[in-house]
């Protein structure tokens, strides 16, 4: 690790003023950021931690939507979204207990790892994303592999989901770093279905409109029975051919919708 | 009524205490006063030229304190290999020079180029991005196969071929092997990849150098399943350190599953340059680091075939196999896949014809040597896999084919060199036939399938050559070394013992069970007996542990000490009862005078030895403490039966172990529960290899699974309860305590019952024509091979 500044702002015009200087880099749990910087691969030359601004900490249910602070803890979401079950359980099994309990919600959706939960449960739940500077549909935020539409210095300082009439979400893991093989994340909301994957595509979460058009008219696993997946945009590596991901998809589709309906 | 002490009791493990309350003192935990820390700057391609390495910008780094480079170990040797494998043709294995730091050339990803020693280890870093690298990139050859070929690039250009050796055995029996295929009346033939692993303790190794300049002794604190091995490797044949003025300690060791037997360049390296910098050294592995520079195990690409007769016994038996050395010799390398392989491939079969053919190749890969078991899994893999093989061919019984075939008359004589002593393959099967419920199997294979799951059932035998090893025997096979073990045991005038053993324990639990042995022996608390190991100054000499040898031989070295001590001490017995030496008896801390009450306990007699008022000084020295060295007759023979049953999710093709039984022998057993311990860690490991854990190349040499990210290591919720029994017991004859050992069947035995599941319950649903998967056997392999 290089030698780095650091500062913990208490709000989060603070936070915004500490990263206008050069190289400057938010930090959320660290989960991601600080094993990079740790081989070396990152090297900011100021952090600014986000886990001391109370504006953006806590879990709160708006009429048809849940707020979440851009930096609250995954085992936090887990315990507390119980207003939206499937979001809960799949903060609960992201890494282990001390990947959830540091790990944040804004880091996971800032990072955007193709394998990665956050991005699969914000596209499916038609969410905003909020910051400091403005709020972002989930559908013109996520732009790629680790691509975000987010600008340099831009904070994410909450997360609102639409919370669906049922959803749920599977994950096949991969087996070494548990993190999505492929994760498919199906709610249905009052105006449709969404059907958002994530671990198997190059191009990073994805919706599979298909498969949301066919569960739109029959909210049924038997209703994407015959739906394929072309493998020639998914991800192929040592733990899974492209085809083998294409297929997987198909599986936890169907899992996720029969254990939502 | 278990017993609560001594032989066959379970005692719970004293050392736990402090590894599990973090008072362990771990090599990484010591710091030398004034230490400096030394980063390697390692090679990031797999075959290159070095035509240079510029260190000037860097040595002007803050905090820098020297950069050392190949230039630097002129005329200090390189790291030497601990075994030559003479070939079919009577020739000596090829055997490149391995330098301390990249010479010339770099042959794989991680090896080290310079090494900066800096007074901080992020200094040292920096500094070590500052250095200026001239390399020319080369074609790397990566795969076994294409590294024999006519025309492959070299791996060593001062080499004739890749090629480190073409070894037959026995190549007197070649030619009636291949008569008794063509006189077969079937023949089964399989191709397997046995996968290569990276061993991961938890521990990564860690070497600290000192040196004393008033004294010129040298000292090294290193992460090492057998530290005396290390003095005499480096001090010997690297940096020409006479072994009374080398001093090597490997405190408490976090796992080694033999990637800590060998000798490392870094060891060396630390050594050489505390004496260069005249101050102490330190190097701390990073799990990267490890993932690139501890020597990775197994790797063989095999061809096996089975020749049977119209009655279905096993006729013959032939092996081709390629087996990855990586690009330098790594210490016991070229005789894993010869010696610990070969002479394993009977089995539990009386097989009268075996030939086995290994070709060990140089790739541009990290060196390979000995992990867990240690060329008897590839061994027991192939054996176990090819006979399941064969039975699904002929439509028999699997366990009634190995029945059919089992050697049941022992001493026996294999057609591959060795001699089993002792062993009841048919009693382990019986036993495992009743701790793995296989009657049940059926009933619970239609619960599965109603479930939507296919279930299998995979059975194997293994039998292993531990307690390693008679050192006549293995000096006329190639060993550089002995393969004895010592003890010396002290006994202090107020009674207590220490016992320094030249075995190391790095997770074993020798500190519970040696005293276990001790206690019975002399009748005394196994509290007043205490065991040093792991440091050259304390121990006279050590051969280490590895090749689950530690209580076969190590122990037994133990007992010949301590009977050493109790003939001594009951001299001094008899002297003070006035008594004949032949009249004394010693039970339960007692000597006491045969047909009489006459008695003197044990401390009473320890006093006298260093107390020597009323003693036979004529006749015996005073003090007690004696030495045993204790070189095996043979090697000991664990054998048993595994049986695994697993479910497949015919959806995405995850397996899931949904129990695992073992049936053991291992002889007489000192500590039931360690040795559970023992089998459920090389069980763990054993369905890691099976699986999850591959290490993967790309084409170019670059190193794919690097961390823990891409390379899956087993965890709790990847294993099932096991059901372990070692009730099966068949003395060893030839040592004192009748042990076998215990370290590495769980690991040896375990693959094949896991494939041979996977493999029968595709069978089960159609899939017939699929009969081999390679491990690991990934969801995705399984899928694919579902649907292909
Ligand atoms: C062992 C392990 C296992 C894991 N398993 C999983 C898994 O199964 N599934 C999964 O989804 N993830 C997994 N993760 C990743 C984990 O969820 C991380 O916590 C997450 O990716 C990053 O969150 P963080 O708060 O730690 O961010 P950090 O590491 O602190 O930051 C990551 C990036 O986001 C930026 N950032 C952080 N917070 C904000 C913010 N509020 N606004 C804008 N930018 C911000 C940082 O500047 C940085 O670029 C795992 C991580 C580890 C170490």
């Amino acid at each position: 690790m290089y030698n780095f500044e650091f500062e913990k702002p208490s709000t989060v015009a603070d936070a915004v003023a500490a990263l206008a200087g050069d190289e400057a880099q938010a930090l959320g749990g660290g989960q991601t950021l600080i094993p990079t910087m740790k081989q070396r691969l990152a090297s900011p030359s100021k952090l600014v931690s986000l886990s001391g601004i109370a504006e953006m900490q806590g879990v709160q249910r708006e009429g048809a939507s849940l707020t979440v602070g851009g930096a609250v803890s995954h085992a936090d979401v887990a315990a507390q979204a119980t207003d939206y079950p499937a979001l809960a359980e799949m903060a609960g099994h992201i890494g282990d207990p001390a990947v959830r309990n540091r790990g944040t919600i804004g880091g996971s959706l800032a990072n955007n790892d193709p394998s990665a939960d956050y991005p699969a449960a914000a596209l499916a739940s038609a969410a905003t994303v909020v910051t400091n500077a403005r709020e972002i549909a989930a559908d013109d935020y996520f732009q790629g592999m680790f691509d975000t539409a987010l600008e340099d210095g831009e904070i994410i300082t909450g997360v609102k989901f639409s919370v669906p009439q049922a959803a749920n979400y599977q994950k096949f893991v991969q087996p070494a770093s548990r993190f999505a093989l492929v994760g498919v994340f199906v709610a249905k909301h009052a105006d449709g279905v969404r059907v958002a994957v994530t671990g198997a595509s190059e191009e990073g979460v994805f919706r599979w409109s298909e498969a949301e058009a066919a569960l739109d008219a029959d909210f049924s696993a038997d209703a994407i029975a015959g739906l394929t997946l072309d493998p020639s945009d998914m991800i192929g590596d040592l733990h899974g051919t492209k085809e083998y991901r294409a297929h997987l998809v198909g599986v936890m589709t169907k899992r996720a919708v029969a254990a939502a309906a | 009524m278990p017993k609560d002490s001594g032989i066959g009791a379970s005692p719970k493990r004293r050392e736990d205490v402090r590894f599990l309350t973090g008072n362990g003192n771990y090599t990484d935990d010591i710091n030398a006063h004034g230490q400096a820390y030394v980063h390697f700057l390692r090679s990031d391609i797999a075959h290159g030229t070095l035509n240079s390495v510029d260190t000037t910008a860097a040595a002007a780094m803050p905090g820098v304190v020297r950069i050392f480079t190949a230039a630097d170990f002129e005329g200090v040797g390189g790291v030497p290999c601990g075994w030559e494998i003479t070939d079919r043709h009577g020739n000596a294995m090829q055997e490149p020079k391995h330098p301390v730091l990249a010479e010339g050339k770099v042959r794989h990803v991680g090896e080290p180029i310079a090494a900066v020693i800096a007074e901080s280890l992020e200094q040292a870093r920096d500094a070590a991005e500052a250095i200026d690298l001239d390399i020319e990139e080369l074609p790397a050859v990566v795969d076994m196969k294409a590294a024999v070929a006519e025309g492959s690039v070299k791996v060593h250009d001062d080499l004739t071929s890749n090629l480190c050796y073409d070894w037959g055995f026995v190549e007197e029996n070649r030619e009636a092997v291949n008569q008794a295929f063509q006189d077969a009346a079937h023949v089964t033939s399989l191709e397997l990849v046995n996968n290569r692993l990276v061993a991961n303790p938890m521990e990564p190794r860690v070497a600290i150098g000192e040196y004393n300049r008033s004294t010129d002794d040298s000292k090294l604190y290193t992460t090492s399943q057998n530290p005396h091995v290390i003095r005499l490797l480096m001090g010997a044949f690297v940096l020409g350190i006479p072994e009374h003025k080398l001093q090597v300690v490997s405190p408490d060791v976090g796992g080694g599953f033999g990637t800590k037997i060998f000798h490392y360049a870094e060891e060396a390296f630390c050594t050489f340059a505390a004496k260069a910098c005249n101050r102490p050294v330190k190097w701390t592995s990073s799990r990267s680091e490890a993932f690139m520079s501890d020597a990775h195990g197994r790797d063989h690409v095999t061809k096996i075939e089975l020749a049977l007769d119209a009655d279905n016994n096993f006729t013959a038996l032939r092996t081709d196999t390629y087996a990855n050395m990586g690009a330098y010799l790594s210490t016991f390398a070229p005789s894993v896949p010869t010696w610990l392989h070969g002479t394993l491939m009977a089995g539990n079969y009386k097989t009268p014809l075996i030939y086995v053919n290994v070709k060990a190749v140089f790739t541009n890969t990290v060196p390979v040597d000995a992990y867990r078991g240690a060329g008897r899994p590839e061994a027991t893999f192939q054996l176990e896999r090819v006979v399941d093989k064969a039975a699904r061919e002929l439509g028999v019984d699997p366990i009634a084919l190995r029945r059919q075939n089992f050697i049941t008359e022992f001493p026996y004589a294999t057609p591959v060199a060795v001699e089993y002593d002792t062993g009841d393959y048919h009693a382990t099967m019986d036993k495992l036939t009743e701790i793995a419920d296989l009657s049940g199997f059926d009933a619970r294979r239609k619960a599965s399938v109603a479930n939507g799951k296919l279930r299998g059932l995979g059975v194997n035998c293994y039998i292993e050559a531990c307690g390693i090893a008679p050192s006549n025997l293995v000096g006329q096979l190639g060993a550089r070394a002995g393969l004895y073990e010592s003890a010396t045991v002290r006994v202090n005038a107020t009674g207590g013992l220490v016992v320094m053993t030249g075995s190391h324990s790095h997770g074993q639990g020798h500190e519970t069970s040696f005293p276990q042995v001790i206690a019975d022996m002399i009748g005394i608390d196994e509290g007043m007996i205490e065991i040093v190991h792991g440091d050259t100054s304390k121990v006279p000499m050590g051969m280490g542990t590895y090749g689950s040898r530690s209580l076969a031989v190590g122990g037994s070295a133990m007992v010949r000490a301590t009977e050493k001590i109790i003939a001594k001490a009951k001299k001094i017995a008899a002297h003070l009862m006035e008594a004949a030496d032949a009249d004394i008896e010693l039970k339960d801390g007692e000597f006491s005078v045969a047909g009489t009450d006459k008695s003197v306990a044990w401390g009473d007699v320890t006093l006298a030895a260093y107390v020597p008022h009323n003693y036979p000084l004529e006749d015996i020295e005073p003090g007690l403490e004696e030495t045993a060295f204790y070189d095996p007759a043979n090697f000991t023979y664990p054998s048993g039966a595994y049986a695994c049953e697993v479910e497949v999710d015919p959806d995405t093709g995850k397996v899931s172990i949904e129990r695992f039984s073992a049936a053991d022998d291992f002889g007489n057993i000192v500590n039931p529960m360690i040795v559970d311990g023992q089998v459920h860690g090389g069980i763990g490991q054993g369905i890691g290899q099976a699986l999850l854990e591959g290490c993967v190349y790309d084409e170019d040499g670059q190193l794919l699974s690097a961390s823990f990210m891409d390379y899956a290591m087993p965890r709790a919720d990847d294993v099932p309860f096991y059901s372990v029994d070692h009730s099966c017991q068949t003395p060893c004859t030839h040592n004192p305590l009748g042990v076998k050992g215990c370290g590495e069947a769980g690991a040896i035995g375990s693959p094949p019952s896991v494939v041979n599941a996977v493999v029968d319950a595709l069978q089960s649903a159609g899939k017939t024509d699929v009969t081999h998967i390679d491990m690991p056997l990934s969801p995705g392999r399984i899928w694919a091979a579902l649907n292909s």
